[in-house]
């Protein structure tokens, strides 16, 4: 037994009623830098306070968004959380770039060490939970519904549910901000970092609490949208007919699933270690820090392909319809996407090449590793394929994807590069790591989702967004992005470590400096973005879209109106085809245009609101020891949750005359958009 | 017009029956007969009672033959309980439940498998210490 | 482009333009039954659940021998016990088969009667676990006390919470057949907890196999 070295701070002090909270404990009355963004998030907090009662628009916030069962509403909202957390994610970049740029010569830049390991920590967790998550749930719930010809999810309350779960984990994040402290342990909290002997306060309970209350939601809404692909696709529509997309959108929430109870078990693992004094990942009484780092891999790699997934589906989708050409090597593709499911638990070791398991091992894991690049090649070479001889539209979507493909290609190789273990006993832990899965999280994920808003935003709400501010993002972004990252891969290949604060040697710091420049750009390109749906919104009837299909789409979301009707078809589309719209314009047939039917929808419901809520007021009691809130909060809990399986009455008929009379709009509308098109031609 | 009578035509082919719960009764649905539950559990007192008495009495000598036979035993059980109580096979739901029990069990293979390896190996090398320790 | 996405039905001839609307639209579809993917669904969350036994599972597996110079399973474990408990498990898997035939036999109190008889050996399950785990740490065996009892507590805990899940949610179906009846919504409820109650018989081989069987032999 080796003795316990003292904590690096003391544990705060405990009351009954306010567990470890106290005045001790709110960073802006010390921090010069957290009380102006306080001041600033209190402001603006008030402002949209003001604004939306003003408008009157609490009610229809509630009744129409809070408590909506509609895939799409819940798809929306999915993505408005991602962009929020997106931007409060990279405002901690900018500070991270602006702190490394200017630490050198004996500064010690402006943030002090605990401060910039909260930040670097945040980043991570909110990047990778809070936006790429909510991104890629976001799309599938909005596109696979309606790619399959269904009218809902499987379970719409669930849906509701899981977002709300999804967003008070998110709501925990972001009230560490002010109240306490984030964990200062990285985004994975290794212990015995992690651990209470090195970690005494709040930081790592927030980082537990948020992800399992936010990872509830995640594990739920995989559930769903597999019984969903599985159970409510259009009759005709078999495995092989599936669009790529929803096939991507399934091997994603089969490794959800799969994966994401792994991350639960290992998070609780820790937690007990910290609040019941267990010895799982300690270094005493036979605990082992290694099992951590071994656990939550598990979880991490398939993590990895959880993200990526879905984006590929995105990228075959745009691709194929701005060549105008069915996809290339369908078959292959799918194939593919299933291999990669089925390997990405097999190659979790490679994140921990240097712990020391052996050359068996590693070598192994490392042969696993290479084998994956194997199909994600087939898969860029069916998309380069696709393209051949296409008839190519560089609209927004089909930019973003050659993007993807340059910039995720070179990410893919660096990523090979690591897969080799003597070369990751170099390269571990520094600057290149972070170079490498920046390159294909950023281009493949973001480039990927802003990909699939250009591609799906009139679908949505009817209109296109702005071509010329889309333009300026784009070309602020992707040079920005090699920008910031081209320093980091020459400086982690000459040994510069990750999450460093400051530095001893000045040779570095022009390295530095343009990385930060690089994020300058990005910034740029994110204002961009911003001023770009902006101006859309401002000007969405000249951007207007009514036929509903925009971009001469092939697949059955762009069959309907856009943005689709409640029940998203009057009648349930028929599939003979693998493209089934393409299909069915070939064809030339129409909608049919009476036989109307009553419509068989979910109601809404306030339970989701209200369960998450509660669940987030018990990850808050946890979090800071107020143990009466955390039981009270429990029981509150269970007897809500039982008091809702007491409603049996959750649907509700659509009368067919309302059908009609929502169908018969958009007759008229087509007739309309017929004439103009007549007189114009 | 036409696509009217031609829907009116469909309704009358229809179930005519606008109750939805009355249409589609589902035959996928898991059922168990007497008989079934009963050779389960005569099934699995069995072979829940042989690996017991095999460790109590000590009927085998060497203990790792001991731990294979009832890894077997255990691993029989678990069959025997899939298809007797939770009525497994692979038609249910169109074969997806078969298919995502096929992976679960693929899955927790490489997991707890996976990770007695590595923890082996890691252990061993930069631990040396560990192994007497323990005894 | 004004074809492909306009009605063809109007003008073309009635039997052609029909048989092709009605090849690409299901004119007379009916709704999907209520729940009809419950089944599916819920199973894949115990395919889930059996992932978090399988992390329990694999840290016993790595850290089950380390008992850092305190007790080990020869020194702690009580067979018999184990063997009691067990028989309580299977008996409350085959009453809770005779619910699920109650129900199909449509009989509401014999559901009911043998919900609750299942209900006692359930808690009587739970009871001796519950005596088993205050016997250990009387003695000292506390979970604190090594990495194997951690995970000793933590695999066995875990089924033990589940089990006390699955009386909760017997309890409330059984207040909801009472209620309600056997309705379809009330006779999918308890199909999903006939696959959960199970499941953890499933779990709890593993347990008495890997742990307590196994622990004895080490």
């Amino acid at each position: 037994m080796t003795a316990v070295p003292l904590p690096a701070t003391a544990p705060p002090p405990w009351s009954p009623l306010l567990g470890r909270i106290s005045l001790e404990q709110l960073p802006f009355l010390h921090e010069p830098i957290v009380a102006v963004t306080f001041v600033g998030v209190i402001l603006g907090g008030i402002a949209l306070v003001g604004a939306l009662t003003y408008f009157r628009l609490w009610g229809y916030l509630w009744k129409e968004w809070f408590t909506s069962v509609d895939h799409k509403k819940i798809g929306v909202m999915y993505m408005i959380l991602g962009l929020v957390m997106f931007m409060r994610g990279f405002a901690d970049a900018l500070m991270m770039r602006l702190q490394q740029a200017m630490a050198f010569n004996g500064s010690d830049g402006y943030l002090n060490a605990h401060h910039y390991d909260q930040v670097f920590t945040a980043h991570g967790v909110i990047m990778i939970f809070f936006a790429a998550m909510p991104f890629v749930t976001g799309l599938m719930n909005y596109v696979v519904p309606l790619q399959i010809g269904a009218r809902d999810v499987s379970f719409p309350f669930l849906n509701n549910f899981s977002f709300w779960m999804t967003t008070g984990g998110a709501v925990l994040v972001m009230a560490s901000l002010f109240l306490g402290e984030f964990a200062q342990t990285g985004w994975l909290a290794f212990p015995p970092l992690s651990g209470l002997a090195y970690s005494p306060g709040v930081g790592v309970d927030y980082y537990i609490w948020s992800l399992q209350v936010a990872g509830v939601g995640t594990t739920l809404s995989g559930i769903n949208l597999i019984a969903t692909i599985i159970k409510m696709r259009a009759p005709g529509m078999t495995l092989m007919r599936m669009p790529v997309f929803t096939w991507t959108a399934l091997c994603t929430n089969v490794l959800i699933v799969a994966s994401f109870p792994v991350l639960t078990a290992v998070l609780v693992l820790l937690s007990l270690d910290r609040y019941v004094g267990t010895n799982f990942f300690t270094n005493d009484f036979g605990g082992s820090p290694m099992m951590y780092v071994n656990l939550i891999w598990i979880w991490g790699h398939p993590e990895v392909y959880i993200l990526i997934l879905p984006i590929f589906g995105v990228f075959s989708e745009v691709t194929s319809t701005f060549s105008g050409k069915r996809l290339f090597g369908y078959t292959s593709m799918v194939y593919a996407t299933v291999v990669i499911t089925i390997l990405s638990y097999v190659v979790w070791l490679h994140h921990f090449f240097t712990m020391g398991s052996g050359a068996s091992v590693n070598s192994f894991f490392g042969i696993t590793t290479m084998v994956i690049s194997i199909p994600t090649g087939a898969k860029l070479f069916n998309w380069l394929f696709t393209m051949y001889r296409g008839r190519i539209r560089f609209d927004l979507p089909m930019m973003w994807t050659v993007a993807f493909m340059l910039t995720f290609t070179i990410g893919g190789m660096t990523g090979v590069l690591l897969a080799v273990p003597p070369a990751d006993f170099v390269l571990h832990n520094s600057l290149f790591l972070i170079a490498h899965f920046h390159n294909v999280i950023i281009g493949g994920v973001v480039f990927g989702t802003f990909a699939a808003i250009n591609y799906w935003w009139p679908k949505a709400f009817g209109f296109k967004l702005n071509q010329f501010w889309g333009k300026v993002s784009f070309w602020c972004w992707v040079p920005g992005f090699w920008l910031a990252f081209t320093p980091l891969y020459i400086m982690g290949l000459m040994g510069v470590t990750r999450r460093t604060r400051v530095f001893d040697d000045p040779s570095l710091q022009p390295y530095f400096i343009v990385a930060l420049l690089g994020a300058v750009l990005i910034a740029a390109g994110i204002g961009a973005m911003v001023v770009q749906y902006g101006v859309s919104i401002w000007k969405r009837e000249e951007l207007k879209d009514e036929s509903g299909d925009p971009w001469n789409g092939r697949t059955l979301e762009w069959a309907t109106s856009s943005p689709p009707p409640a029940y998203n078809f009057a009648f349930t589309p028929i599939v003979h085809d693998l493209d089934a719209w393409e299909d069915m314009k070939r064809a030339g047939v129409g909608r049919p245009l009476d036989g109307y039917r009553p419509i068989h929808m979910p109601s809404n419901t306030g339970a989701g609101v209200i369960l998450a809520g509660i669940s987030t007021a018990l990850g808050f009691a946890l979090i800071w020891h107020i143990w009466w809130m955390a039981g009270a909060s429990f029981v509150a809990l269970l007897v809500s949750a039982i008091a809702h399986t007491f409603n049996y009455k959750r649907d509700y008929h659509i009368p067919a005359e309302d059908v009609a009379a929502v169908e018969a709009q958009r007759t008229a509308q087509l007739e309309r958009l017929a004439q103009n098109q007549g007189a114009a031609a | 017009m036409s696509a009217k009578n031609y829907t009116d035509l469909a309704h009358r082919h229809a179930h005519g029956d606008a109750n939805p719960h009355a249409i589609g009764h589902h035959h996928d649905e898991p059922h168990g007969s007497l008989r079934e539950y009963v050779i389960g559990f005569v099934l699995s007192v069995v072979l829940t009672a042989i690996p017991f008495w095999l460790v109590m009495s000590g009927a085998i000598a060497d203990k790792n033959t001991t731990a294979i036979v009832i890894a077997a035993f255990a691993v029989v059980q678990v069959v025997v309980h899939m298809i007797y109580f939770l009525h497994m096979n692979g038609k249910a739901e169109g074969g997806w439940n078969m298919l995502a029990l096929i992976f679960t069990a693929v899955v927790v293979l490489i997991v707890i498998s996976g990770s007695m390896w590595v923890m082996y190996h890691m252990n061993h090398n930069m631990m040396p210490m560990h192994a007497e320790q323990m005894d | 482009m004004s074809d492909a996405v306009h009605s063809s039905g109007h003008s073309a001839p009635l039997p052609a333009s029909l048989t092709k609307l009605g090849k690409f639209w299901d004119l007379n579809e009916h709704d999907h039954p209520e729940g009809h993917s419950t089944m599916l669904g819920f199973w894949i969350y115990l395919m889930s659940d059996c992932l978090i036994f399988a992390m329990l599972f694999a840290a016993f597996g790595v850290l089950g021998g380390n008992y850092a110079a305190g007790p080990g399973p020869r020194e702690l474990f009580e067979l018999p016990l184990v063997a009691v408990n067990t028989s309580m498990l299977l008996f409350s898997s085959i009453t809770y088969g005779f619910a699920m035939l109650a129900m199909q036999r449509g009989s509401v109190s014999q559901t009911q009667m043998w919900l609750l008889v299942t209900a006692v050996f359930g808690a009587a399950f739970l009871s001796i676990e519950l005596y088993e785990f205050s016997n250990l740490i009387h003695e000292g065996a506390t979970p604190q006390r090594s990495a194997f009892l951690s995970a000793f507590f933590t695999l066995v805990g875990t089924h033990g919470l589940h089990v006390t899940f699955g009386l909760i949610w017997l309890f409330t179906l059984v207040v909801q057949v009472s209620r309600k009846g056997l309705i379809q919504a009330n006779k999918r409820r308890l199909m999903c907890l006939s696959l959960f109650w199970h499941f953890l018989d499933v779990v709890w081989i593993g347990v008495f196999t890997f742990v307590y069987l196994m622990g004895m032999l080490r």
